[in-house]
């Protein structure tokens, strides 16, 4: 999956680090991305919203005056406001805690959660963003991981193929992709996600996005 | 000035020659004079406070009236500096929240304030009659007889001195004149000797009994290093984050970028790739370090999300349970928190369970964190360092650490910490 033509997003960045939010503007207009605005504080990136309507948010968790979670909680905020403005957290930790207050904001898609390691694999990197752009869901896999150790309820029901769908499902996979990792049918892959979606009591629904809940599910684990 | 110190400058033949002397006088007089009007002031309110009390109104200032030694006790010490010149450490202590409700509810609990209010009692009716009448004696009997002479030269006829004699003579007036100083000499052996020992009755009361001057160093001392040692945490945390953190990750970047320009299959290609994982790694290691330092999820969120996630962490199942009113002081957050690490890490390393509990809760003032796990149990205090050093950790936040952990389990361990939570406004 290469990042050739994306469709060009118009993002706004808030990072207080000068040495990364400088890399990352040159990064994303390096594959056809704009950074309408780049700020350095939560208020800031609220007005930055308002002022330019982005396509895509990308934030940072730690940020000034407080030096505390408060970009995570700008994104949460964004989100209660504009419910449909994809949101990318880069994050230093690995928390599920962070990861899963993003994916509760809103209706949980178009949101992402990745660590900073992951922005020099560039093509992961574009990817995410381009996923969550379009509305998809990112969870980093180092998150994922450290929730796979831990085996219980209601993940204990799943078979330990389907949790690996599951945790592909939550790092923002499509079925295809899902199907080239795992070198499987794409019907198989279909079946999985079937019995994952039945046995986490999900139930077809108009106005749910049931991968997005089965991913919620999987963090709250 | 001890009851040694006085012995020693009583002796000393230049004594008559220093100050000592007249700062008693002074000392003894203005504690006299301070003394009748504290007696009025006294006699006062706690008549009306009695009258008022009919009406319940006056039981308020009754409650009061407990703590007016709190005051007095403060100009009597400040008073100590006159006969000798030494100062009086405070006994109180610095309440811990502002305001006057703090204060108050500190005040009464304190043994220093009871005995302020002993000492006031004892000045206010006993002590400066005694005071007024060394002072008068000491001074007055040889001012009066230093009188007779230019008396009786005005009067011309007679002269009583002290209401005791009637002198008719200049020469006895003159002898009586001479020998004013004499006795005033004297006077002032006693005179210092009565203000000294008042001295040191105040000082006894007014100052920090023992116990109280020691532990109250040592516990403001050890509670002043736990918060600059969590400070310091903080700031090494924080260096790393905004340093060497995004110095890797725009590191890693360059060498990403690097790799989309290099042929792909070529050497260079290859070189990059490797130093791109070991920046990877080095961020890893560097994650897992700073985790280890200060974990910011402990900062943002307080204690049960960070043990949720160390338990996120940890290999063997843990299931987190957190019923707190709000957040802890971070001294209190911090101890808890690294307490239930070393107990998961215990777990997971010698106990064989294949399941653990962390269950926290706030009752009355004190923080209870309970670990514990279906493994083989076994665990002594004594014996294990980990254990020690955890007992250590939790005793400097004035906490204490139980171990139930008969072999064959299953083990408990039980964390205890008094506590008072942050108000909301200070959390939120």
């Amino acid at each position: 999956m290469h990042p050739t033509e994306p469709d060009p997003l118009r993002i706004v960045l808030a990072e207080d680090g000068v040495l990364l939010r400088e890399g990352l503007i040159g990064l994303l207009a390096r594959f056809g991305h704009r950074v309408v605005a780049a700020v350095g504080d939560a208020d800031a990136l609220h007005a930055a919203v308002d002022t330019h309507t982005p396509d895509l948010v990308i934030t940072d968790v730690r940020m000034p005056p407080g030096q505390t979670d408060e970009g995570l909680r700008a994104a949460v905020a964004l989100r209660e406001r504009r419910p449909g403005l994809p949101v990318l957290v880069l994050s230093q930790y690995v928390q599920r805690s962070y990861a899963a207050d993003m994916l509760d904001s809103g209706d949980g898609s178009g949101v992402g959660y990745l660590l900073k390691d992951r922005i020099g694999q560039i093509d992961d990197f574009l990817t995410a963003v381009a996923t969550v752009a379009a509305g998809g869901t990112v969870v980093d896999p180092e998150v994922v991981r450290q929730l796979l150790r831990r085996r219980r309820d209601p993940l204990e029901r799943l078979t330990p193929r389907e949790r690996e769908v599951l945790a592909l499902m939550a790092e923002g996979r499509s079925n295809a992709a899902i199907c080239r990792e795992l070198v499987v049918s794409e019907a198989a892959v279909s079946k999985h996600i079937g019995n994952i979606l039945m046995k986490l009591d999900l139930p077809p629904a108009e106005e749910t996005h049931r991968r997005v809940m089965a991913v919620l599910e999987f963090l709250r684990a | 000035m001890g009851g040694n110190g006085v012995r020693h400058a009583l002796r000393r033949p230049e004594f008559l020659r220093t100050a000592l002397p007249w700062r008693a006088a002074g000392y003894l007089l203005v504690t006299g004079v301070s003394g009748v009007l504290l007696c009025v002031g006294l006699l006062l309110a706690v008549v009306v406070a009695g009258v008022l009390a009919v009406v319940l109104v006056g039981l308020p200032l009754l409650a009061a009236l407990a703590l007016s030694g709190v005051g007095y006790a403060r100009w009597e010490r400040w008073l100590l500096r006159l006969p000798d010149g030494t100062r009086v450490a405070d006994p109180h202590h610095v309440p811990d929240r502002p305001g006057l409700s703090a204060w108050v509810r500190l005040r009464y609990r304190e043994p220093a304030t009871w005995r302020e209010l002993g000492f006031t009692v004892l000045a206010a009716f006993l002590l400066w009659p005694v005071d007024l009448i060394v002072v008068a004696c000491a001074l007055g009997v040889p001012a009066c007889l230093l009188a007779a002479l230019p008396m009786l030269l005005l009067d011309g006829e007679q002269v009583h001195v002290l209401k005791l004699w009637e002198v008719h003579s200049p020469a006895v007036a003159g002898a009586l004149g001479l020998a004013a100083p004499v006795l005033l000499a004297l006077a002032a052996y006693p005179l210092t000797v009565v203000a000294a020992g008042r001295a040191a009755l105040a000082r006894l009361l007014l100052s920090p009994g023992g116990q109280e001057l020691r532990i109250g160093e040592l516990v403001s001392s050890r509670a002043r290093l736990v918060d600059a040692f969590e400070a310091e945490r903080r700031r090494i945390e924080r260096d790393l984050h905004d340093g060497a953190q995004q110095r890797l990750v725009a590191l890693s970047m360059t060498l990403g970028l690097a790799r989309l320009d290099a042929p792909p299959g070529s050497p260079l290609a290859a070189q990059l790739t490797a130093a791109q994982r070991q920046a990877g790694e080095a961020l890893a290691e560097l994650r897992e370090l700073i985790n280890g330092i200060h974990p910011q999820v402990l900062t943002d969120r307080g204690l049960p999300d960070a043990c949720a996630d160390a338990a996120d962490r940890s290999p063997v199942p843990v299931e987190v349970r957190f019923d707190l009113p709000g957040r802890l002081p971070p001294a209190v957050e911090s101890a808890g928190y690294f307490a239930v690490c070393e107990a998961l890490a215990n777990v997971a390393r010698h106990s064989g369970a294949t399941a653990a509990r962390v269950e926290g809760r706030y009752a009355d003032g004190l923080l209870t964190i309970d670990v514990s796990d279906d493994g083989s149990g076994g665990a002594d205090p004594a014996g294990g360092t980990g254990l020690t050093g955890l007992a250590d950790r939790v005793a400097v936040v004035d906490g204490a650490l139980t171990v139930d952990s008969p072999a064959g389990g299953p083990t408990l361990l039980r964390v205890e910490i008094p506590c008072t939570p942050l108000s909301p406004t200070r959390s939120a």
